[in-house]
């Protein structure tokens, strides 16, 4: 794994698999009463966050924390950055501190290339823009892995605004390295022109859908409606509403969070069996603290750092 | 009556004469070694290599295995004066043209406030002859405030010296308010330079609209944006009789548009940028926003289309649109990036490197090309021609540079081919009959 987690393009699938097997290892410390492995002890992560958002940033913290390391988290609305610093400052600032880590979370793409150019620390991205969420597609392949193995010639549909969802795209990206087929789907509108040279098919409608053995749906946002993209949300439910009639019982349900009730998603589906959400979640914390320690503690010693590329996190937590 | 239109610094005229240079001008049919001697800032005499005797007081450049060509005409750049000097002045920019072997230069008027009026106009060109070290002329808007809503006085802007009209970085967006300023072009001359774009189209787009931004997820600017604003106003021009010229063409549904009005008699012309004609939307993956400008750079189908359009002179000339931009201001996320690139120093070299060795284009077009926005503008071409004042570049063709390795002479660095290494080093520059440029070394006094 290079220095940083930019994209899912810095991961081979070899990469992708050993974050999900060290993820899977760091599962059995969560399920402990003391959730707690040193590896990161007297290190500090730093979560910059310039966009609300609360899976990914508590996931992050609380990730780090049971890694040991100390925990910086800044938002956007109660630091400096309201007062018009550039986020080139902020970054020099905080670098100031010699965290190991910085996680950012920013409405721009390329945010996190530019924080990873003005600091030493690996700068992890929680998301930029529309562009990507890598954190957010290993997760997401966690989950599914542990439901269904490996994913070769498996068919997912990603169902809904794809346009501006860097979920759909770094979920694309990490899905096909897996081996998987993947079709997008969602109003015209709402697909970007030229997805498909990313490697995944394009539906129009939810007709095939029951082809499907996973059912990824993508928030709806109420401004797309305001926007034009969609004529009025009751239209886009009716043709696009993932619900208990289009979703079939071999098929699995999955959805980043969070969910509009009745738009994207109907209540039966949410509540259904097949529905993974709350599984996804979970794998939040497990995955980026597999994401952090691959970065951190795995990756070559920094100078006078203890956290050998030998320690496996069962070993860590026995020492 | 003749009003001047361009403006600059008096210098003393140059005495020089460049001994065995290999001179090139497609117009004046020399492609040659030769001895030119420049008296009084004129060309007085074009030689055999070694013939000519350099008079008492005269500098000799020693020419052979360098190149002298006319010196080029840009009819686009940015100069950010008034206002935005931070971006550059009216003596840096200038200085960015002399280094890049331009004689005249074009600033468009997207300035703060806006070049929208004759005091405004008078200042600016009192200003330039005390400052600019190169000939520019000024383009002033054509709508008051570039709001698209209200002309600009422009008959008397054409006498206080403007040398046509442009909104540009906006587009003219209603059909009717182009017209108006079609049929008041009748009244006053001055070409309509425009930036096409439907901004319903465009929308809030950092991009072309392509596999590249579906990858990015950033959102994207359509050709057909450009192109459905290039047809319309085309039949606007061809409708009014009037004369409009197309700036910073970058796709081929706009190159076939404007190939299609002129077969039609439309009286268009068009350009195209160093950047468009060698780049494409590929750059933008690495998310560096030195890739970002307006419009943006597109596909590879895109960027022949422009190389073939120059070729069979659909497209008349090359334009740097030169936009610089402070530091701090592109060192942010792309999408928060102000659009625009700096060209000055590089065109030649990039378009040499890039178009000319491997093959694309051969070096007198675009020489031809660089050269041939002063005539879209009524002004004299440049020429190598006894009696000619002296419009010059002396160029070492098989010398390399890293483009930024040592600053530049624009105040701003937003180049888009930062780092890259080019053939082509401008050692000489005239313009106007005045050194504006030496290279630091080599040139023997």
């Amino acid at each position: 794994m290079s220095q940083h987690l930019l994209s899912i393009d810095d991961l081979d699938r070899e990469g992708i698999e050993r974050i999900l097997d060290r993820a899977a290892s760091f599962a059995e410390v969560a399920g402990r009463e003391i959730k707690k492995v040193p590896a990161l002890r007297g290190r500090t992560v730093v979560n910059l966050f310039y966009e609300a958002s609360t899976r990914t940033s508590s996931s992050f913290e609380l990730a780090a924390k049971r890694l040991s390391a100390d925990v910086v988290s800044i938002r956007a609305a109660t630091s400096s950055v309201t007062k018009g610093e550039s986020l080139k400052d902020t970054v020099q600032t905080l670098t100031a501190y010699d965290p190991a880590a910085i996680v950012i979370r920013s409405p721009h793409a390329g945010a996190a290339q530019l924080v990873a150019r003005w600091t030493d620390a690996a700068v992890v991205n929680a998301g930029d823009g529309k562009h990507e969420h890598p954190t957010q597609a290993l997760l997401d392949v966690y989950t599914l892995r542990r439901r269904l193995g490996a994913l070769d010639g498996k068919r997912i549909w990603i169902v809904g605004d794809v346009l501006h969802s860097r979920v759909a795209r770094s979920n694309i990206l990490a899905l096909l390295r897996m081996g998987a087929d993947v079709t997008v789907s969602g109003p015209p509108t709402l697909i970007p022109r030229g997805i498909e040279a990313l490697g995944c098919q394009v539906a129009p409608t939810l007709d095939r859908l029951e082809q499907a053995d996973v059912v990824y749906v993508l928030r709806m946002q109420n401004e797309r409606m305001h926007e034009a993209y969609v004529p009025s949300l009751r239209e886009y439910a009716a043709r696009y509403q993932v619900n208990a009639e289009r979703l079939k019982p071999h098929q699995l349900l999955m959805h980043p969070g969070p969910v509009n009730r009745g738009v994207e998603l109907s209540a039966d589906a949410i509540d259904s069996p097949q529905a993974l959400i709350a599984q996804q979640v979970e794998a939040g914390v497990v995955v980026r603290m597999a994401v952090l320690y691959e970065l951190l503690a795995n990756g070559p010693a920094a100078p006078g750092e203890g956290a050998g590329s030998e320690a496996t996190p069962e070993a860590v937590a026995l020492a | 009556m003749s009003v001047q239109r361009l403006f600059h610094a008096s210098a003393a005229p140059a005495e020089l004469l460049l001994r065995g240079v290999h001179v090139l001008d497609p117009r004046s049919d020399l492609d040659a070694p030769h001895d030119v001697l420049v008296r009084a800032g004129a060309i007085a005499e074009i030689g055999a290599p070694g013939a000519l005797p350099a008079p008492a007081g005269s500098d000799v450049v020693e020419g052979e295995g360098l190149h002298l060509f006319p010196a080029f005409f840009d009819p686009h750049v940015h100069l950010r004066t008034p206002g935005q000097e931070h971006k550059e002045t009216l003596a840096t920019g200038t200085a960015a043209a002399a280094a890049g072997g331009y004689c005249g230069i074009v600033a468009m008027p997207n300035t703060s406030p806006t070049l929208d009026s004759a005091p405004l106009l008078r200042s600016l060109t009192a200003h330039a002859e005390r400052e600019a070290m190169v000939p520019v002329g000024f383009m002033p808007a054509i709508t008051v405030g570039l709001r698209g809503t209200d002309l600009t006085e422009m008959a008397e802007l054409r006498d206080a010296g403007a040398l046509g009209f442009t909104d540009d970085g906006r587009p003219v967006v209603s059909a009717g308010m182009l017209r108006r300023a079609l049929q008041y072009q009748r009244l006053c001359g001055g070409v309509l330079a425009l930036h096409e774009e439907d901004p319903s189209l465009s929308g809030h787009g950092v991009m072309h609209e392509g596999t590249v931004s579906a990858r990015l997820g950033m959102e994207g600017i359509p050709s057909v944006s450009e192109s459905t604003m290039v047809t319309r106003d085309a039949a606007l021009a061809a409708y009014e009789q009037g004369r409009v010229h197309f700036q910073h063409l970058s796709c081929v549904e706009s190159v076939e548009a404007l190939a299609a009005w002129k077969a039609a008699g439309a009286q268009v012309s068009g350009e195209a940028s160093p950047h468009h004609l060698t780049l494409t939307d590929e750059a933008v993956r690495s998310l560096d926003s030195r890739f970002k400008m307006n419009p943006p750079l597109r596909t590879e189908a895109d960027r022949q289309a422009l190389i073939a359009g120059l070729r069979d002179g659909t497209i008349e000339c090359i334009a740097t649109d030169h936009a610089p931009h402070a530091r701090h201001e592109k060192e942010v996320p792309f999408e928060e990036a102000p659009m625009g690139v700096t060209g000055l120093e590089t065109a030649f070299p990039v378009l040499y490197t890039d178009l000319v060795l491997p093959g694309l284009l051969p070096l007198e077009l675009v020489i031809e090309r660089m050269t041939a926005g002063a005539a879209l503008l009524d002004l004299p071409t440049p020429r190598i021609a006894v009696g000619e004042p002296a419009n010059l570049v002396l160029l070492d063709l098989a010398g390399e540079w890293e483009v930024g390795a040592r600053g530049y002479a624009s105040t701003s660095g937003n180049s888009c081919f930062e780092g890259r290494t080019l053939h082509g080093v401008v050692r000489l520059t005239l313009a106007a009959g005045a050194v504006v440029h030496r290279a630091p070394v080599e040139v023997a006094a």
